[in-house]
């Protein structure tokens, strides 16, 4: 049993200087920070788990996704069928699983191409100063495009040459991801731009072009890394933004073709049928919701941890 | 300012010259052909014959160049003669760009359902602002209470939530299951009396609700985010010291500071609206300009297609002109840029 | 406060410009003047005296109507905006036979008003029929809209090549003789139906020719002698009718509707809601909706469907020439480049067909608006039964038949062979459409149980029936295996309909893909058996026996094998009285003077 001076000596007593401490690097305090944000945690638990169900579940439920069986059509939620069946006897969350694959592929895939754009102009207008005049009215004149009705054209203009040379699959995807990554960089490139320009006046970029590094090592040993934070938060929302496109293209009938199960086409095929199997629409539409909301709450998690006047507190 | 605005509307002529070239070029690839309605008996010389005559088998430069004609002169022309009563020039035999499945000139077609859609989007817009700022002024007045908790979670399910999906779940409840309000929109109804616009209200509600509360989630998160960062600010703190009240130091001093970057994304926003026009008149078979492009494209209708997303694009411009002035005259900075 | 002052500018700007209503295209107000018209003997008129008394009616096609202009029509949908206004001198009633509308009787060749060699044939007008603007009705109007339409730069949507003139004998005959070369056996393809209805001289005139695009006016709202007159047409949106006082049935109290709006917009499940559902409109047309939809939404109990068969069949073609011949594909080249699985294979075709099965793709596809059907004329009085075995779905005899053939699978594949060791793989395109890949989803799972493979794909629609074959989707090329669609016939004439298939209607390269002949199908004992029934009068009773051996022959040669008869589906509300069965070979407008709401 410690006395009352015991406990008192022990708080008092001088703490010898921790050297050795850990040393916490940038991305752990990002991390801790993250952790920190709840909505931001539950969305990533959520986006883990949906897309772990896509990239397992075909494996592991048994049934058959393309299967027909027109005895079992229109059922509602069952034991064998928990999100019921289609009008074709098909079982709906063996579709809403393989489905999801193409609209995360599209949704990633799409997001991946439009911040390579995005970011290259960004950083080629902020550093390079005769080029920033005409790369920002380009993006202006991206920005003033009607991105549907462009969509809506391409796709019908392009579907089939496509389809001819790559094959039914692979030519509507890279057809859709590559419209929507070249919709969808303007945002990015504008505010990595910003960031560039800011950088570009700072102490150790000066520094080293200073010592002669060349201007391609400047950009991408210092210039870039310090951009990441806008270029984080613009991937997260990017892909929000993918998928709903994507969805939006299945529903109008312009997107994947009838054999391909995306949730926003399983949402365009059941929407007559909500008398008699709701969940044939509330299953992929809810998927939709959760995916771009988890996306949603990430990009707002990692936009909080990345700012420092947060992250000291 | 005066400077200002003249020299952003000078900015925008160039960029719809561009962007019409890239319309039309784009759509030039189209397969359509209204020679590939007629019966099969007609021999081929008669079909490229008729070809001819509607110009198809011109040069590329040349059938912009005539389009471009057509869009930016007989157009207006056209325009100030039917709304002033004049005649300018030629004006019985003036060529004027021909829908390809109406046979009728594209441009009277798109202004006959225009005001649909302005009317659908322009509510859920001001709708929308309505709701969306004040949310986003007290969640972030009020950070980190109940009041922004919640609201942070409702407005991040509202922007995530397709509107194509809400609008599904927004018709079956409302018109099939309660039948309150009509799945059919009825575009001939003329409001002139309590009764038609009880009625024009009723079938408009669905379609505005389900756009406005997607636009509100948007922007109440920026607003939000834009007034936090003004609330920290020094010039927050001197006013408070000074000893005004809490009413005046927000609505005056920090609201007009955070509306700016609001105004800039509204703008941005303009595209994404048009776009959500696109899906919601779908759903809701409002006989809009966005379903008129739905059925242009089903069938092959190219001069519509093209008229049409010029036209989308002559209201993003102005719409971006719009928000550049009035970001003007909020930002004092700007406008001696 | 400036802040205020430039946002509220701005909101006023803009409610003024969604406020102004633009002016409207085209459309004026007709009315009539002028005296009353004779009745047309034998008909009811609706209750309520007096003509246009009734109210409003809402007419539903989800595909709207682009302009009322029956020459100029793409689709079904302008020809029925066009029938309210425009009348031809006989319609097809819809049991297939011919009723009189501005003609005073059907020509026959037992009064003479057919010539006895084919050449010719006569119509006599109704006495004292007026225009809507109260103009008489002349022969010479109907020789006007023979003008019009064979003028070629009119683009017109009909096909007149076969007349060699129109004559007006006076002014109330007219005088139809065919080209030389040419003698029509069925005489009744000029001027009947909606596709052909008589446009007035008067207001066409000046829209011949290369004028015809620029006529708007006259095609928004043309004169015409039916119950309505176009009051207003917003294309690809609605149009709205008003009663024409100067129609004959006037004096009876028809039409009874005073005002008919066509309304576009939505798809076919909607339209079919509002009318049946919610009670918001009382037809809808077209209702392509999957029976277990349409069935709850009909026993709602507010409106009822009707089906109308003519003789739409859902088929397959098999390809009669050799699809896979890379040097000349699908090219029937005078009959040396045969397909090497279905060319005259009747047996094969037989046992495909056997395995199919016809009532499941029935139920699931079209619900009562379709019925498994064998032949490709499935109408009553002409029907050949002696095909019906197939309506018996038997996969243990088609495997048998395939044994027997020597199809045989011989490396274990779960694929059959043919003797000559081909694998029967197939490959089958039809349209993009959720029903029609269900259907081949069916054939697909139907023919794997008989050991034959089947890959599927799908055009888009527009690319698959472009009469121009722009691309190489399109079903004249064939340049597949199998392909599946509908086939229809615009008028109850099986001449006319299998003339299609004579080896002279081959679409080949060297024709430019002209000619109805899908299938490549050629067959000299066919030729000689349509040849027969081309002089075979109308009256004649060997003519069924021929129409019979037609519809065989195309069977028992292996070229199609027929699927599903389908109907047209209307809906229409409980209250509207007086339509009768639902008119599938002419406007299902066609009697909407005799509408009325009980």
């Amino acid at each position: 049993m410690a006395t009352t001076q015991e406990r008192v000596e022990e708080l008092v007593a001088p703490q010898p200087m921790q050297t050795g401490t850990k040393h916490r690097t940038l991305g752990e305090d990002v991390w801790r920070q993250f952790k920190r944000h709840k909505g931001a945690v539950v969305g990533l638990v959520l986006l883990a788990i949906i897309v772990l169900a896509t990239l397992l579940g075909p494996i592991v439920w048994p049934p058959d996704p393309y299967l027909i069986d027109t005895i079992q059509a229109n059922q509602g939620p069952s034991i064998d069928h928990p999100f019921g069946t289609d009008n074709l006897g098909r079982d709906l969350l063996a579709r809403s699983l393989i489905g999801g694959r193409i609209s995360l592929a599209v949704g990633f895939a799409a997001m991946l191409v439009g911040l390579f754009l995005g970011t290259a102009i960004g950083v080629v207008s902020g550093f390079f100063r005769r080029l920033d005049g005409p790369l920002m009215r380009v993006t202006d004149l991206f920005l003033a495009l009607p991105i549907l009705p462009l969509l809506l054209v391409v796709i019908m203009l392009f579907r089939e040459p496509l389809k001819a040379s790559f094959g039914e699959e692979l030519g509507i995807f890279l057809l859709v991801v590559f419209i929507i990554g070249a919709t969808s960089w303007m945002q990015t490139a504008r505010v990595v731009r910003g960031d560039v320009l800011a950088i570009k006046e700072e102490e150790f970029v000066l520094a080293a072009q200073s010592i002669g590094t060349r201007k391609r090592n400047v950009i991408m040993r210092h210039i870039i890394p310090n951009t990441m934070s806008p270029v984080m938060v613009s991937a997260a929302l990017g892909v929000a933004g993918a998928i709903i496109t994507e969805s939006a293209l299945s529903f109008l009938g312009l997107g994947f073709p009838a054999s391909f199960p995306t949730w926003g086409r399983l949402v365009f095929d059941g929407r007559n049928y909500l008398n008699l199997n709701p969940m044939w629409i509330l299953a992929p539409g809810a998927l939709i919701s959760i995916t771009v909301l988890s996306v949603n709450f990430i990009g707002d998690g990692i936009r909080d941890a990345l700012d420092p006047k947060l992250r000291s507190r | 300012m005066g400077r200002y605005v003249i020299r952003r509307t000078l900015f925008a002529i160039p960029t719809l010259v561009v962007i019409s070239l890239i319309i039309y070029g784009i759509l030039d690839l189209a397969p359509g052909d209204p020679a590939g309605q007629l019966p099969l008996t007609i021999p081929a010389e008669v079909r490229e014959n008729i070809r001819e005559s509607l110009g198809l088998n011109d040069p590329f430069m040349v059938k912009w160049l005539k389009w471009m004609r057509l869009m930016f002169i007989n157009e207006p022309l056209n325009a100030i003669d039917s709304i002033f009563g004049t005649c300018i020039g030629d004006c019985e035999a003036r060529d004027r760009i021909i829908s390809w499945s109406s046979r009728a000139p594209a441009i009277d077609i798109i202004m006959q359902r225009l005001p649909q859609t302005l009317w659908v989007l322009g509510l859920a817009f001001i709708i929308g602002i309505f709701i969306a700022i004040p949310i986003g002024v007290f969640s972030a007045y009020k950070q980190y209470s109940l009041f922004d908790n919640v609201g942070s979670v409702v407005t991040m399910i509202g922007f995530s939530l397709p509107t194509f999906f809400t609008g599904l779940l927004a018709i079956y409840f409302f018109s099939v299951y309660l039948g309150w309000f009509p799945s059919l929109y009825d575009t001939t109804l003329v409001v002139n009396s309590w009764d038609t616009a009880v009625q024009q209200i009723k079938q408009m509600i669905m379609p505005v609700s389900v756009l406005s509360l997607f636009n509100a989630a948007v922007l109440s998160r920026f607003t939000r985010a834009s007034v936090l960062d003004n609330l920290n600010e020094d010039y927050v703190r001197t006013a408070r010291s000074k000893g005004l009240g809490e009413r005046t130091v927000v609505m005056t001093h920090v609201m007009r500071n955070s509306l700016i970057p609001v105004v800039t994304l509204i703008a941005l926003q303009v595209p994404g609206i048009f776009a959500g026009a696109i899906i919601t008149e779908q759903i809701f078979r409002i006989n809009g300009i966005g379903a008129l492009l739905i059925t242009a494209i089903g069938q092959s209708d190219v001069p519509m297609v093209q008229t049409l997303t010029f036209i989308f694009a002559v209201l993003i411009v102005l719409f971006n002109l719009l928000a550049d002035v009035t970001y003007g005259v909020l930002d004092p900075r700007i406008r001696y840029d | 406060m400036k802040r205020w002052k430039w946002l509220g500018l701005f909101a006023v700007f803009a409610l003024v410009l969604a406020a102004c209503s633009p002016a409207d295209t085209g459309g004026t107000t007709t009315t009539g003047e002028g005296p009353g018209t004779t009745a047309p003997p034998g008909t009811t008129a609706p209750p309520g005296g007096t003509a246009g008394e009734g109210g409003e009616m809402l007419l539903l096609q989800w595909q709207a109507p682009s302009q009322a202009n029956a020459y100029l029509s793409t689709g079904t949908k302008d020809l029925l905006a066009s029938s309210l206004v425009l009348e031809p001198l006989a319609e097809v009633a819809p049991d297939g036979t011919l009723v009189p509308a501005l003609a005073e009787a059907i020509p026959s060749k037992a009064d003479g008003t057919i010539a006895e060699d084919d050449t010719s044939i006569t119509w006599t007008l109704k006495e004292g029929l007026l225009w809507s603007d109260g103009s008489p009705v002349t022969a010479d109007d109907a020789v006007f809209t023979w003008e019009y339409c064979s003028n070629e730069l009119t683009g017109c949507a009909q096909d007149m090549s076969f007349v060699e003139s129109v004559v007006a004998v006076d002014d109330l005959t007219i005088q139809v003789t065919w080209l030389a070369d040419k003698p029509q056996a069925y005489p009744f393809t000029m001027f009947t139906t909606f596709q052909q209805p008589i446009i007035q001289r008067a207001q066409f005139a000046d829209c011949v020719g290369a004028a015809a695009q620029g006529c708007t006016d006259q095609n928004f709202s043309p004169v015409g002698t039916g119950p309505y007159t176009v009051t207003e047409l917003r294309p690809e949106d609605t149009v709205v009718y008003g009663f024409n006082p100067n129609y004959r049935g006037a004096a009876e109290g028809r039409p009874f509707f005073g005002t008919v709006t066509i309304k576009g917009g939505g798809d076919a499940e909607a339209s079919a809601r509002s009318v049946l559902e919610i009670d918001e409109a009382d037809y809808g047309w077209n209702l392509q909706v999957a029976p277990e939809i349409l069935g709850p939404m009909e026993a709602a109990g507010n409106g009822v469907v009707k089906v109308g068969f003519t003789a739409n069949v859902e088929h397959l073609n098999l390809n009669q020439t050799d699809n896979r011949n890379d040097a000349a594909p699908s090219d029937y080249a005078d009959g040396t480049n045969p397909n090497p699985f279905f060319y005259l294979n009747g047996d094969l075709a037989r046992a495909l067909s056997m395995a199919i099965n016809r009532e499941e793709m029935t139920a699931v596809a079209y619900g009562p608006a379709g019925a498994p059907t064998c032949t490709l004329w499935p109408v009553p009085g002409d029907i050949a039964t002696s095909l019906d075995w197939c309506l018996t779905h038997d996969p243990d005899g088609a495997n048998a038949l395939l044994d027997q053939l020597g199809y045989v699978d011989t490396d274990d594949d779960g694929i059959r062979e043919t003797p000559d060791g081909l694998p029967l793989e197939f490959e089958i395109v039809t349209s993009t459409n959720a029903v029609r890949q269900s259907e081949q989803e069916l054939i697909a799972r139907d023919w794997a149980a008989i050991g034959v493979g089947v890959s599927n794909r799908n055009e888009d629609a527009s690319l698959f029936f472009d009469g121009t074959c722009a691309s190489d989707a399109c079903i004249w090329k064939f340049f597949t295996d199998i392909q599946m669609f509908t086939n229809g016939a615009s008028l109850p004439d099986a001449l006319g309909y299998f003339a299609g298939f004579k080896c002279s209607e081959i679409p080949t390269p060297a024709n430019n893909w002209g000619g109805g002949n899908t299938t490549h199908y050629c067959n000299p004992e066919f030729d000689t058996t349509w040849d027969e029934l081309s002089i075979t009068a109308l009256d004649d009773p060997a003519r069924i026996a021929l129409v019979q051996r037609v519809q065989e022959l195309i069977v028992e040669d292996g070229a199609i094998i027929s699927l599903v008869h389908r109907a047209s589906v209307s809906a229409f509300g409980n209250d509207i009285q007086g339509v009768g069965d639902l008119n599938a070979w002419d406007s299902e407008y066609w009697n909407i003077e005799e509408w009325s709401r009980g």
